[in-house]
C-alpha cells in the first residue's frame, strides 16, 4: 500500500448554477482504504461525490486520481479513469433486465471481478438475472448496484448511502460485501448517515458541514467522539 | 367479377395494398422520430425534410453522376445522415439543457430552410425518378395485380423496422440507448460517450428517414414539399401509437395506414382526415396513446 | 427553464414611463398613415394582434400552440362568407368570426389539452392542419380559390371603409381593442392563476384550481383574440384563402412572437412588424422567404432566446440590478 493518495482533493468549491455548494473541501484516499464521509442531510456529501465525478460541472480546485488530473475531464472519461460511481438512487434502469443492467458499463481496466465471481459473492442476483431490473427489492436493486461498478474493473468505487431505507438483514449484507471488497484491495468512499454501519468497515472518517470539511480521524478514535459527531449531525 | 362489400374485389385490396404502403412510409418514419425523441427528448421536425432529402439524394444521384436505386439505398442515407450528424454537433445539441420546445422549433426553421431551398432550386413540382428494372412490372395474384415494386416497398420496410427493432433491443448499442433515454448522466457515469450516442442517433435517425425517402422516390415522386406534408401526418401516427414503444410506433404506423386505405375505399372524402380523427379520439380516450407510457 | 419564464418576475406594472411610451406609441400610430402606406400598416396591426393572441398562450401559459391559423383563417372564411354571401355589415361578420374562432378554440382545446408541451404542440399541428384539409374540400370555402372580393362595407351601417383612412383608424381602433384586453387578461385574478399554474402547475393542483379549466379558457380566448385578427384582415384585404389555415402560416406567427419575444407584452407586435416588413422588402427579390424565415428561426432559437424586447428588458434589468 504506497503512501501517496490514490484520489486527492484539495480546494474543491462547487456551484449549483449561482449556489456556491462546496467551500474548500479537502479529501484524500490511500489505495485499498475506506473512507466515510458522514454529515447531516443537505451537509454537502452527495454534493461532493458529483463533484469529484463530474456529474457537477462547475468547480474549482484541485481533484487527482493517481496523479491524473480529473477536473478538465468530461463525465465519461473520468469513469475510464478508474472511478465506479453507485449513486444514492441506485439507478436500475427498468429497461432493461437484471442480467443488461450488469452487463452494462464498459470495462475500464482489467482486474474486475467476472460475472462468475459477482454471481457467487450475489447469488440472489443470479437467481433473479431475467427479470426486469427494477422488479427487484430495494435490497437486491442496491446489491445490482454496487455489483455493475465491480465488473467494470475500476479501481476506486463512491458509494452514496448504500443501507438508506433498507432492512437491517441487507444492511448487514452489504456490510459483509464491502468487507469482503475491501479484502481484495478495493478502495472505497463511502457516504452514510448511519455511522454505526460505517464503523465496521471504515478505517477514516471525514465529517461535513454545510459543504465544508470541519473534522477527519480514523476510524478507532469514532467512539470518544461521540457527542462531538451528535452535534453535527442532529442525532 | 367478385365483390366484398360492393366494392369490387381488386379495388379493395388495391386500396389495402396502397394502404399498407403508405402504412411502411407511416411506420418507417415514426420509428425514426421515435427513437430521436427517446433518447434527444427532440420532436425532429425536419425528419420530412430528411425523407425528401433522401429522395433528392437519389435522383441527384441518378441524373448528375448516374448511380442508380440499389447504391442509391446506401449512399442517400449515409449523405443525409452525416448532414445530420453536422447538425446535432453544431445546433441541436446546444439545446439540450433548455425546454424541449426549443428543439422542436429549431428543427422547424430548418425543415423551413431545407424545403424552401429545394423548392426555389427544382420547383414545387414533382421530379419522376423511375424504380429500378429488376422491380419493374405487376405479378397476378389471383385477387388483384400487384406491381412488384410495391410489393418490395412494403416488404423492405418491414425488414427496416424489425432491424432497427433488433438492433434496440438486443444489441449492446441498444442497451446503452435504452439506458440512456432513462438516465443519460448515469450511463455517462459508467463511462459511455452518451454526447457521441446522441450524436449517433440522431444521424441513425435521419438515416432511416433518408432510405424511407429512396424507397418512396419510385412511388410518389421527387418533390420539396414531399416531407412536410407527411411528417405532419407522422406526428398524428405518433401521438396515436405514444411515444413509449418502437414496436408501438411501427404496429400503429402499419394499422393506421391500412385504416386510411379502407376509408378511402367506403367514404374516399374523409380518407385525407381519418387519421387525425383517430388521434382526437385516442386522446380523449387514452391519452398517452395506445402503447405510450404516461409520463 | 421553461419558455417564457424568464419574465414573469419582472412584468412591469402601470409605471409613469409605460404610460408615457404608451401614449407617444398611440400618438405614432395615429399619425403613422400619412408617413405609410396604410396597407402595409393594417397588415402589421393584424398580424400584430394574431401574434399577441398567440403570444398570450404561449407567454403566459407556456403552451405551444402550433396550430393557430386555424382560429386565424377559420374566422377569416366566416367573416368574408358572412359578408360577401350574407352582404352582413362588417363590424357583425367580424364578431362571426371571432365566435367561429372561440368553437374552434374550445373543440381543438379540449383535445389537445389532454396532453402537455411537446405533445400539445403536434396535437395543435395535427388539428389545424384536418382543418386545412376539411377547408379544402367544403364549397363554401372555394378551395383553391378562396373567397375573394369580400365588401367592406359600411362600419355599423354608415361608415364608409372602402376609404383607407377610414379602415386604417377602424383596423387600429380593433388592434388597440385586443391589445388592451389581452393586457387586461394578464393583469388580472384570472391572470394570476395562469401565471401560477405556469410557474407549478402540482401545485396548482393541490391548492384546489382546476387547472385544465383555465388552461381551456385561456386556449378559447387566445383563439377567440387570434380569430378577431383573421376576420378583421378578411375585411381589410377583402380575401380568405387556404394560405391563412396552413401551417406556414401558424410558423410564421411563432417566429413573429419569438423574434420580438416570447412572454412581453410589446415583443410580438414588433416581431410582426419586422417580418412583414422582410416580407415586402424581398417580394421584389428573387431570395426564397420560407428559406430567410427558417434561418431567423435558428439564429433565434440558438442565439436569441429571449427575442428583441426580451433582450431589451434583460439589458434594462441587469443595468438596475448593477446600480443598486
Amino acid at each position: 500500500m504506497s503512501s501517496a493518495p490514490l484520489l486527492e482533493v484539495r480546494g474543491l468549491n462547487a456551484w449549483y448554477g449561482e449556489s456556491h455548494v462546496l467551500h474548500g473541501v479537502d479529501l484524500n484516499i490511500r489505495e485499498g482504504e475506506t473512507v466515510t464521509l458522514l454529515g447531516r442531510n443537505g451537509a454537502g456529501k452527495t454534493t461532493t461525490l458529483r463533484a469529484i465525478m463530474g456529474i457537477l460541472r462547475r468547480r474549482e480546485g484541485v481533484i487527482r486520481l493517481r496523479g491524473q488530473d480529473l477536473l478538465r475531464l468530461p463525465l465519461h472519461k473520468v469513469a475510464q479513469a478508474g472511478i465506479g460511481y453507485v449513486p444514492e438512487e441506485r439507478g436500475i434502469f427498468a429497461s432493461l433486465n437484471v442480467s443488461e443492467n450488469l452487463m452494462l458499463p464498459p470495462t475500464v481496466s482489467e482486474g474486475g471481478m467476472s460475472v462468475e465471481e459477482i454471481y457467487s459473492l450475489f447469488p440472489n442476483l443470479h437467481e433473479r438475472r431475467s427479470s426486469q431490473g427494477t422488479k427487484l427489492s430495494g435490497g437486491e436493486q442496491q446489491m445490482l448496484a454496487i455489483a455493475r461498478v465491480l465488473r467494470t474493473g475500476a479501481r476506486i468505487i463512491l458509494l452514496d448511502e448504500p443501507t438508506e431505507g433498507l432492512a437491517p438483514v441487507i444492511v448487514q449484507r452489504i456490510g459483509d460485501v464491502l468487507v469482503a471488497l475491501k479484502k481484495r484491495g478495493m478502495t472505497i468512499l463511502l457516504v452514510e448517515q448511519n455511522f454505526r454501519f460505517a464503523k465496521k468497515v471504515a478505517d477514516r472518517f471525514y465529517l461535513m458541514e454545510d459543504g465544508r470539511m470541519v473534522n477527519s480521524f480514523p476510524g478507532h478514535e469514532l467512539d470518544a467522539r461521540m457527542d462531538e459527531l451528535h452535534e453535527v449531525l442532529g442525532v | 367479377m367478385s365483390t366484398i362489400f360492393g366494392i369490387s374485389t381488386p379495388a379493395l385490396f388495391g386500396q389495402i395494398l396502397i394502404g399498407l404502403i403508405n402504412g411502411s412510409f407511416y411506420a418507417m418514419l415514426s420509428l425514426g422520430l421515435a427513437v430521436i425523441f427517446g433518447l434527444l427528448r427532440v420532436i425532429n421536425f425536419a425528419h420530412g425534410a430528411q425523407y425528401m432529402l433522401g429522395a433528392f439524394a437519389a435522383y441527384l444521384l441518378l441524373n448528375y453522376l448516374g448511380i442508380g436505386y440499389w447504391p442509391a439505398l446506401i449512399l442517400a442515407p449515409l449523405i443525409v445522415g452525416a448532414i445530420a450528424v453536422v447538425i446535432e454537433r453544431t445546433m441541436l445539441s446546444r439545446l439540450y439543457g433548455v425546454d424541449p420546445l426549443y428543439g422542436l422549433l429549431l428543427t422547424f426553421g430548418l425543415a423551413l430552410i431545407l424545403e424552401g431551398a429545394f423548392r426555389y432550386w427544382f420547383g414545387a413540382a414533382g421530379q419522376p425518378y423511375a424504380a429500378p428494372p429488376q422491380l419493374t412490372g405487376a405479378v397476378n395474384l389471383g385477387f388483384m395485380f400487384m406491381p412488384i415494386y410495391r410489393g418490395w416497398v412494403v416488404i423492405a420496410s418491414l425488414f427496416i423496422c424489425l432491424g432497427t427493432w433488433l438492433l434496440i433491443e438486443k444489441t449492446r448499442l441498444g442497451a446503452y440507448l435504452r439506458a440512456a433515454t432513462e438516465n443519460a448522466t448515469l450511463v455517462q457515469a459508467f463511462g459511455v460517450n452518451v454526447p457521441l450516442l446522441l450524436t449517433l442517433t440522431y444521424g441513425l435517425g435521419a438515416a432511416l428517414a433518408a432510405l424511407a425517402g429512396v424507397l418512396a422516390a419510385p412511388i410518389y415522386q421527387v418533390s420539396p414539399l414531399m416531407g412536410t406534408n407527411l411528417i405532419i401526418i407522422v406526428f398524428a401516427v405518433v401521438v396515436v401509437g405514444g411515444m413509449g414503444s418502437i414496436l408501438g410506433a411501427i404496429v400503429t404506423g402499419y394499422m393506421l395506414g391500412v385504416l386510411e386505405g379502407l376509408t378511402k375505399v367506403f367514404y374516399p372524402e374523409a380518407s385525407s382526415i381519418v387519421i387525425f380523427v383517430i388521434m382526437a379520439i385516442v386522446l380523449l380516450v387514452r391519452p398517452a396513446g395506445l402503447f405510450g407510457r404516461e409520463e | 427553464m421553461a419558455v417564457g419564464t424568464q419574465y414573469l418576475a419582472e412584468q412591469p406594472k402601470l409605471r409613469t414611463s409605460s404610460m408615457v411610451l404608451g401614449v407617444i406609441a398611440i400618438a405614432a400610430l395615429l399619425a403613422a398613415p400619412f408617413f405609410f402606406y396604410p396597407v402595409m400598416l393594417m397588415s402589421v396591426l393584424c398580424f400584430a394582434l394574431f401574434a399577441c393572441a398567440f403570444n398570450l398562450l404561449i407567454g403566459y401559459v407556456g403552451l405551444l400552440s402550433f396550430g393557430h391559423a386555424a382560429f386565424f383563417g377559420g374566422a377569416a372564411y366566416v367573416t368574408a362568407h358572412a359578408a360577401k354571401v350574407w352582404g352582413l355589415e362588417p363590424l357583425t361578420s367580424i364578431l362571426l368570426g371571432v365566435a367561429g374562432a372561440a368553437v374552434m378554440g374550445l373543440i381543438i382545446g379540449f383535445v389537445a389539452i389532454r396532453r402537455q408541451g411537446i405533445y400539445f404542440a403536434m396535437i395543435t399541428l395535427a388539428l389545424s392542419q384536418m382543418f386545412a384539409f376539411i377547408c379544402l374540400q367544403v364549397p363554401f370555402t372555394h378551395g383553391e380559390d378562396g373567397i375573394q372580393g369580400v365588401p367592406r362595407g359600411y362600419l355599423l351601417g354608415f361608415i364608409d371603409l372602402n376609404q383607407p383612412l377610414t379602415m386604417y383608424y377602424v383596423t387600429l381602433a380593433i388592434f388597440l381593442f385586443g391589445f388592451f384586453a389581452i393586457w387586461r387578461i394578464v393583469n388580472s385574478p384570472f391572470g394570476n392563476i395562469l401565471k401560477a399554474i405556469r410557474e407549478n402547475e402540482r401545485r396548482a393542483v393541490s391548492l384546489g384550481y382546476r387547472v385544465d379549466r383555465y388552461k381551456l379558457g385561456a386556449f378559447v380566448m387566445s383563439a377567440a383574440l387570434a380569430g378577431l385578427a383573421g376576420g378583421t384582415k378578411a375585411i381589410v384585404f377583402q380575401f380568405a384563402t387556404l394560405t391563412d389555415v396552413q401551417w406556414q402560416m401558424s410558423g410564421e406567427v411563432i417566429l413573429m412572437t419569438l423574434l420580438g419575444g416570447i412572454g412581453t407584452m410589446i415583443g410580438p407586435i414588433v416581431g410582426a412588424g419586422l417580418v412583414i416588413a422582410l416580407q415586402n422588402y424581398l417580394a421584389a427579390s428573387d431570395f426564397p422567404v420560407t428559406v430567410l424565415i427558417g434561418i431567423i428561426f435558428v439564429i433565434c432559437v440558438l442565439l436569441f432566446r429571449r427575442g428583441i424586447v426580451g433582450e431589451i428588458l434583460e439589458l434594462m434589468r441587469r443595468k438596475t440590478k448593477g446600480a443598486s
